[in-house]
């Protein structure tokens, strides 16, 4: 019996090792590519120019990124760089050396600025390393020979509660369980009150016990390591030096729900970490914790591994799945939910990678050992990713209930505005909130947790967000589609210095919209951040708006914006 | 089974009866209610995606096309706030595209334009988009401009569904998104498509055009001139229009009929 679960190459995986090659999909390559995986041409198509980082332009022997995130963002150096190798950003340099663009959050936030350089991870960009890398670059020097230092990525494990302070041998787990039935696994789950980290909580006793019951002759276990809300790096971390207890915990779904088949789906920008990933599971394989008959129990469980290309939304769990099965990474219709249909229709479970280590530790230590921290709705410990203005960026540990302030006093952070807790996605919140507890029943987060000072203008965060969204926006339904580039546009207006009391209204009411009606969570979210600074921080708005009462239906200079590419000009004489 | 056996939903206070397995949209449409909806089309796998369908059932936003309906259901439909955030939606459509009626070959035959009139619009409202979209007029009998595509994807589901074929997909991501074609090249010409096929008239608006039936039915005779949109009962009007508007169709009669009267 073959035990990998995918034993073709997916379409994802072919896409990026052709553009590796040839520095971009071409039209030829789609239709050699759909034909050697025997997919539709339009299929391959739709994906390629779905995913942020396929190309169908060539992209420069050296292809850079740079994050764009709040916190490991790095504008003023892309510009930098740009402006040395003489390439405008976007674009690429007419000799084909250097292309360079930006990208959303790339994970790395507790490591300061942050680039991937021909998919590899760059971080703590200085003006200095700008200067080398264009030299570098100039040189035609390979990305293999530069600073080693520059490709280093720390843990920066700054508390260790639960999770973190256990060493966990692999197989312990699995152990811990044997002979133990799959009604007893799931009591001991359900009695933990493990709820889902990813940020919707869901109970994950639960949702193993739908799938497990949901009738059908096969069913998978997914991993979400998609982990792209900007600001959120914990998982990272877990996937570098917890790797074994994520499997262990996605074995044990395994056997208790019934399933021979699990896929990790690892984001495209946590590339650098596949090789280890994939050797970890080969290890489990020689050690028989992968397999046929796992430790003689008779379960045959084996896991892939699927590398996502720059899409926020694989996040969302039926998109992600859409992923894996080389489409669009676009939501499903909800209900059915996937633990009765999931994974090609089969009762699928989608865990978090936080998620599923803390079950195996479960399996391992028992419910006791886990409900003891945390509060009476929120068992157990969280991992915060702490970034932004802070002296002590990193990953903390926290039992549920912590608060606000007690997370800004650990990490060194002073003079703090406004904390955004979960990401773009989540609240942003001013200093009267600080006393709220980080937990399910208050402040629910993934684990972004975002510290903005009073030297930062908050109100480019916000712009930064809503231009986040209206990038990630799959275009599958309307408000979403529409809405999150209508609000994009009303607060480029506002930011610009040309908004009116007008354009806060048409800000207010078109945010109601594309939460309130949008498909999935992305557009239910997307215009948060928007929301909750007009609630919480009015006089941002109001002090930019051109006027209070008039009502200016177009933004004048941005009329001209064609007329300025079509004469080549933006210097000052051609703008307002 | 008895009457009092039925299962039923309440829309806007009326009882609607369902069966085990209906959405709200079927449920419905079979009860002669009319929720504004471009995506659906009975017949076809419901997609969810224009949105203009959402009701509020029990205080929470669905699309009603895809909800199944279950006992225990009071649905806000025909209000005045759902019909304005109807209007907004209809309007992101228009400004997001390209639509400019007076020139469209398939005005009064349009069912976004028709559910414009429907829900009172008189303006875009937002900011126009512009996009620029490839047109495509390879096929000899087809034209495709994407500039008035609304990604409803009903060609898309009735080449896979009905017409055993898989002409057309949705590419790209957000803003970007177009229909793309699945020939050998991308041109329609290339593909499979048949003019007959259901996917070549399937389209609600001026996206996929016939070319050989350009400007036959003058304006005021055109399917939503002499109905409704809101007419439950409209679809095989709708498709036959788009071949031969005015052929043996007895309602060509009623010349001049006015929207909505």
């Amino acid at each position: 019996m073959t035990m990998n679960p995918k034993p073709s190459e997916h379409l994802l995986h072919a896409l990026h090792a052709h553009q590796q090659q040839h520095r971009f999909i071409s039209d030829q390559a789609i239709c050699d590519i759909a034909s050697r995986l025997n997919l539709p041409r339009a299929q391959v198509e739709a994906v390629t120019e779905f995913y942020s980082f396929f190309h169908r332009n060539p992209r420069g022997r050296f292809d850079i990124l740079f994050s764009n995130c709040t916190s490991c963002g790095a504008i003023p150096l892309m510009n930098k760089l740009c402006e040395k190798l003489q390439v405008k950003a976007g674009e690429t340099r007419a000799d084909g050396l250097i292309s360079i663009a930006e990208t959303s959050c790339i994970g790395m936030c507790d490591h300061g600025a942050s680039a991937l350089v021909n998919s590899l991870t760059v971080t703590s960009l200085s003006e200095a390393m700008i200067e080398e890398m264009a030299s570098l670059i100039e040189a035609e020097t390979p990305v293999s020979e530069w600073p080693n230092s520059w490709f280093q990525i720390g843990n920066n494990i700054r508390k260790e509660g639960l999770l973190l302070s256990d060493s966990f041998e692999p197989g312990a787990a699995l152990k811990a369980i044997a002979g133990r039935s799959s009604d007893e696994i799931l009591d001991e789950i359900t009695a933990s009150g493990l709820k889902g980290r990813g940020g919707a909580g869901f109970a994950t006793g639960l949702k193993w016990k739908f799938c497990r019951d949901a009738a059908s002759d096969q069913r998978y276990v997914v991993c979400n390591a998609d982990e792209g809300e900007p600001g959120t790096f914990k998982d990272r971390i877990l996937l570098n030096s917890h790797a074994d207890t994520l499997f262990e915990g996605m074995t044990i779904c395994a056997q208790t729900i019934g399933a021979t088949r699990g896929y990790l789906y690892l984001r495209g920008e946590y590339r650098y970490m596949l090789d280890a990933l994939e050797s970890t599971l080969q290890s489990r394989r020689e050690a028989g914790l992968l397999g046929s008959d796992i430790l003689a129990s008779g379960h045959n469980f084996d896991i892939a591994i699927v590398v996502g290309a720059g899409a926020y939304i694989c996040g969302e769990e039926s998109a992600l799945i859409e992923s894996i099965e080389e489409k669009p990474g676009t939501p499903r219709i909800r209900p059915p939910f996937p633990v009765t249909s999931g994974l090609w229709g089969k009762p699928t479970v989608v865990n978090n990678v936080e998620t599923l280590v803390a079950a195996a530790r479960i399996a391992l230590h028992g419910h006791q050992w886990f409900e003891s921290s945390g509060t009476w709705q929120s068992k157990g410990s969280k991992l915060l990713s702490v970034s932004g203005d802070c002296a002590r960026p990193g990953i903390y540990e926290y039992p549920f209930g912590i608060t606000v302030q007690q997370v800004l006093d650990d990490a060194g952070a002073e003079d703090v505005q406004a904390v955004q807790i979960g990401g773009p996605a989540g609240r942003l919140i001013g200093t009267d909130h600080f006393t709220h507890h980080i937990a399910f029943e208050d402040l629910a987060t993934g684990g972004s947790f975002m510290i903005f000072n009073h030297s930062r203008d908050l109100l480019e965060v916000v712009r930064n967000f809503t231009h986040f969204f209206a990038h990630e926006s799959c275009g599958f339904c309307t408000p979403c589609r529409v809405g999150t580039t209508l609000l994009k546009n009303g607060l480029d207006k506002v930011c610009g210095g040309h908004g009116t009391a007008h354009d806060i209204d048409e800000l207010k009411a078109t945010a109601a919209l594309v939460s309130r009606r949008s498909h999935c969570g992305l557009g239910m979210t997307a215009p948060n951040a928007i929301r909750d600074a007009l609630k919480a921080f009015p006089h941002l708005f109001e002090t930019r708006l051109l006027h209070q009462e008039m009502e200016p239906e177009f933004n004048l200079d941005a009329s001209l914006q064609e007329a300025r590419d079509l004469t080549h000009r933006d210097d000052a004489e051609a703008h307002l | 089974m008895s009457d009092s056996m039925k299962k039923v939903i309440k829309i806007d206070g009326v009882d609607v009866p369902f069966q085990e397995g209906q959405t709200i949209m079927d449920a419905a449409l079979a009860a002669d209610i009319y929720i504004p909806h471009l995506c659906h089309k009975p017949g076809l796998s419901p997609h969810g995606s224009c949105k203009l369908c959402t009701v509020d059932v029990n205080g929470r936003a669905v699309s009603s096309c895809t909800m199944p309906a279950e006992e225990g259901q009071e649905i806000d439909n025909n209000t005045q706030a759902l019909n304005e955030v109807r209007k907004s939606i209809t309007q992101m459509l228009f400004v997001e595209g390209n639509h400019l009626c007076p020139s469209c070959e398939k005005t009064g035959d349009c069912t976004l334009q028709a559910i414009g009139y429907h829900l009172g619009m008189l303006d875009g409202h937002y900011p126009q988009f512009y996009p620029r979209r490839e047109v495509d007029a390879s096929h000899p009998t087809l034209v495709i401009d994407r500039d008035r595509c609304i990604m409803c994807e009903l060609c898309v589901r009735a080449s896979r569904e009905v017409d055993g074929k898989d002409v057309f997909a949705i590419s790209g991501r957000g803003t970007n998104r177009q229909l793309v074609v699945n020939s050998p090249t991308g041109k329609l010409g290339d593909s499979d498509i048949d003019g007959e096929d259901l996917a070549a008239h399937i389209c609600p608006v001026g996206a996929i055009l016939i070319k050989d039936h350009g400007y036959e039915v003058p304006i005021g005779r055109r399917t939503f001139d002499l109905h409704s949109v809101a007419e439950t009962d409209l679809d095989e009007v709708i498709l036959k229009k788009t071949k031969h508007h005015d052929e043996s169709d007895a309602s060509d009669k009623k010349e001049g009929g006015v929207y909505g009267v």
